[in-house]
Parts: C-alpha cells; sequence; structure tokens
C-alpha cells in the first residue's frame, strides 16, 4: 500500500514539475522561431501573423526533412535526391537550415521553402508568374516519365517513423515468438508475452472469427493482427511529443491510403463466386436492374476501403490538429491573462486530449481491423454452406 | 468590427469552413446521442448483454464520426483555398 501511495506521489510531483516548466517555457519563448518582431495593430501585419500561426500548426502534423526538437535544435535526417541522368545525391537536412546568402540555393542547385524542395536550372533562382521557382519540382503519380522532375526518396519524418514501428513490431514479435518457442503454448505466458497474447487472442476471437467465420479465418488472421498492431504502434508512437517518435505516420492520406488498398486487394483475389455474383449479375431480377445493381454494388466495394482510409486520417489528423491548437492558445491568449495562467489551464487540456487520444488510437486500429475483418468476411462467404447451416439450425 | 468585415469580404472560406464543421458536428452529435441513449436504454433491459452492446456502440459510434471528420477534413480544405 505505501509503494502504491509513493508512486502516487512520485507521478503526482513530476506531472506538477512539467506543467511548471511548460508555463514558464509559455511565458518566455517564442512560439515561432521563424515569425518577425511582435505584430503591431496593424491590419496587415496582424493578418500576417495570424495566418503564420495557422501555418504552425499545420506545418507539425505535415512531413517534413528534419526533427524539430526545441527552438533552433533539430534532428537532422538524410536527404535522398533522384535525379534522373545525374544520379543520386544524398546530404543532410541542416544544410536546408543554411542556404547560401547570395543565391538563396542548397549546393548550388536547390531551393528549399516552406517544406517544398525544387532544384532550379543555371545556379540561380527566377520565379515565374505564378511564384513557384523555375526548374524541377519532385516528381508525383503525374508526372512519371517527365523530365522537369527528380525523385524524392528521402528519409522523412515519417518515413523514419515508419522503421521505427517496424523495427520495434519486430522487436515485441520476435521476442513474442521466442518465447512460445521456448516455453511452448502449454504452460502460463509471462512479462511481454503475456500481454501480448491477451490482444492477440483479442483479435483473433473478437474480431477474425465473428466476421470471417470458423473455417477460413486461420488464412486472415496473420493480416489481420499485422494491420491492427501497425496502425495501433504508429497511432501511440505519433502521440509521442518528442524525438523517436511525433512523427504524424498514420494521420498521413499515403499510409491510410495503402492499408485500404491492401485490404481491398485482399478481397479481389479471394473474393468467391457467391461474392462476385451478387455484386455483378444479381440473382433473381431483371436485366436492366441486374446492370443498375452492379454498377451500384462495385461503387460499395471500393467506397468502403475509401472510407477506412478517410477516417483513419481524419481521425488521427484532426486529434493532432486539437492538441496542437490547445497547446497553440498558450501563445495567442498569454499577453491577455499571463503565460503562466493560460499555461497550467492549456497544459491540463491538452493532457485530457492525449488520454483521449490514446483511447482514440486504439478504437481506430480496431475499427480498421473490424472493418476490413467484415469485408473478406463478405468476400469469401459461401452461399450454399450457409443455407446448410441454417437448415442445420433450425 | 472593421477587421471582421474585411476578413468576410475578402474571403468566405473559413467562414463556410466553420458553419460546415458545427454543422457537422451537430449531426455527430445528435447520431452518436441517439447510440449512447439507446445502447444506455439496452443494457437496462438486458444487463447480461453488456458487452455485445458495448461493442456494437462503439462501432456505429466511429462511423458517425467518421462521418462527422469527412466534414472536419473538407472544412480544413475550405479554409486553406
Amino acid at each position: 500500500m505505501d509503494r502504491i501511495n509513493l508512486k502516487n506521489r512520485i507521478l503526482t510531483a513530476v506531472f506538477w514539475v512539467f506543467l511548471g516548466a511548460f508555463s514558464a517555457f509559455a511565458q518566455h519563448s517564442d512560439p515561432n522561431p521563424h515569425s518577425e518582431p511582435t505584430p503591431t495593430e496593424e491590419t496587415g501585419e496582424h493578418k500576417e501573423h495570424s495566418k503564420e500561426g495557422k501555418f504552425d500548426v499545420m506545418h507539425h502534423i505535415a512531413d517534413d526533412y528534419s526533427f524539430p526538437l526545441a527552438g533552433d535544435y533539430y534532428v537532422w535526417l538524410p536527404l535522398i535526391i533522384f535525379e534522373p541522368g545525374k544520379g543520386f545525391d544524398v546530404f543532410l537536412s541542416k544544410e536546408l537550415h543554411n542556404p547560401d546568402p547570395t543565391t538563396g540555393l542548397i549546393r548550388g542547385k536547390y531551393y528549399y521553402n516552406h517544406g517544398k524542395l525544387f532544384i532550379v536550372e543555371g545556379g540561380h533562382l527566377q520565379l515565374d508568374d505564378k511564384g513557384h521557382p523555375i526548374g524541377k519540382h519532385s516528381a508525383k503519380l503525374t508526372d512519371i516519365g517527365s523530365s522537369h522532375v527528380f525523385y524524392d526518396i528521402s528519409i522523412t519524418k515519417n518515413t523514419f517513423g515508419l522503421l521505427l514501428s517496424v523495427v520495434l513490431l519486430l522487436v515485441i514479435f520476435i521476442s513474442v515468438a521466442r518465447a512460445y518457442k521456448k516455453r511452448g503454448t502449454d504452460t502460463a505466458p509471462r512479462g511481454l508475452q503475456n500481454a501480448m497474447e491477451s490482444i492477440i487472442l483479442f483479435v483473433k476471437n473478437d474480431i477474425a472469427i465473428p466476421f470471417i467465420g470458423e473455417k477460413k479465418y486461420a488464412k486472415f488472421l496473420p493480416y489481420l493482427l499485422t494491420i491492427f498492431f501497425f496502425i495501433w504502434i504508429n497511432n501511440l508512437l505519433g502521440l509521442i511529443p518528442i524525438f523517436p517518435g511525433g512523427a504524424n505516420v498514420s494521420g498521413n492520406i499515403a499510409f491510410t491510403f495503402v492499408l485500404a488498398t491492401l485490404s481491398l486487394l485482399l478481397v479481389f483475389i479471394f473474393g468467391k463466386k457467391h461474392f462476385w455474383g451478387h455484386i455483378l449479375w444479381y440473382p433473381g431480377v431483371n436485366v436492366p436492374l441486374k446492370i443498375f445493381l452492379a454498377v451500384l454494388e462495385l461503387v460499395s466495394v471500393v467506397s468502403k476501403p475509401f472510407a477506412l482510409m478517410i477516417r483513419l486520417f481524419a481521425n488521427i489528423t484532426a486529434g493532432h490538429i486539437l492538441i496542437m491548437s490547445i497547446i497553440g492558445m498558450t501563445f495567442m491568449v498569454k499577453s491577455l491573462i499571463g503565460g503562466v495562467s493560460i499555461g497550467i489551464v492549456t497544459s491540463l487540456f491538452s493532457a485530457l486530449m492525449f488520454v483521449l487520444e490514446l483511447l482514440v488510437g486504439a478504437i481506430q486500429a480496431y475499427i480498421f481491423t473490424l472493418l476490413t475483418a467484415q469485408m473478406i468476411g463478405a468476400a469469401v462467404e459461401e452461399g450454399h454452406e450457409e443455407h446448410k447451416e441454417h437448415a442445420a439450425a433450425h | 468590427m472593421s477587421n471582421l468585415l474585411n476578413i468576410l469580404l475578402e474571403s468566405w472560406g473559413p467562414l463556410g469552413a466553420g458553419i460546415g464543421a458545427g454543422l457537422a458536428a451537430v449531426g455527430a452529435g445528435i447520431g452518436v446521442g441517439l447510440i449512447g441513449g439507446k445502447a444506455a436504454e439496452g443494457i437496462a433491459r438486458q444487463p447480461e448483454a453488456l458487452n455485445a452492446i458495448r461493442g456494437t456502440a462503439i462501432i456505429f459510434a466511429a462511423f458517425v464520426e467518421g462521418v462527422a471528420l469527412f466534414a472536419a477534413v473538407i472544412a480544413l480544405l475550405a479554409m486553406g483555398s
């Protein structure tokens, strides 16, 4: 009992120290190291300032070439640029922050502005009439084959976060698998193995079996477990505000797009005749209705993973924006009330939001896995067997 | 006051974004409220079905929330434009 009491006290003390430190930080530091001196009441500069503030929140949830730690301290990550015909160029993102003072360029040809990288031709910066630099830009999907692009395969914040989560998952699950090998499945699980076993059994018993069915779930269980733990660990790592975490991986639409596409591919690959029959040529209705229903059902097949993609992306992004906005409120209101008091209020609110986001992170991983299981279950269902089961039940 | 008017006249995006996000929050509130109310009713009627009802309610709440967040994303896009 005493031990628990002591632990509680230590935790409370740490919490208050953190609060105090954060409030002091709110009072003294400038929220945006790049911003101009204090804005005056004139409309023009005021607007400029509010724009910068908005940009800052979006900046923190967006991908970046380096990890901001505090103030002017960063963790530098490598940039890997492939320029067709000229080969690879690898350098640290530190150079992005020290452009040449006369030309504004990095390494003689790169121009970096608001998180976007360009290669300018001829060694000096020229802007076109839209304000974009003339030269090459990073390739998008629509630019494949174009000569005015370069391919940016840098280890960015998100790439780093992704790799970190993969390494963590490998460490956790290889050790769990070793524990099963060493102790067998009959003895009681211990430690990490114990923690993981309950979650694995939850995915198996509450997601895979009810939605895919006793007979077929085993084939899809590895995929369901993988996406569940992958999404969950990325949600959790995204909530860590400092260096190793803090990359907004699962709030990135590309990440959720790939996961949703994989789920859709499973439906396409393992979809049974019964499933496709009910989509493409609905039995028991006349031909015009069959065609109409086929279009409708095809849209519904694609819209389900689309909804999965948007749901995960929007939930995680909204959570990050909420937390950033509450913390940003400190800097907006501090001149009215005073840094310490508003710092305490916003710290408490953001702590609450973090707790809520822990819950949301787990629920979203659960929902994504569950809806994937539902999609797969509908696709692999065999019509005749079900009738037999029903007959047996009656 | 003139500041607000200037912002309104210059761009309708933030206004639309605010109204849109607010309406989405109203809709999501009604939806989640209905789900919660019915779940509580169901649990009161059949306490032994607590786990099944809770799981289903969470899933449906996530659906409703998902739609509200679609609107939030669109509001963000509208604000940026």
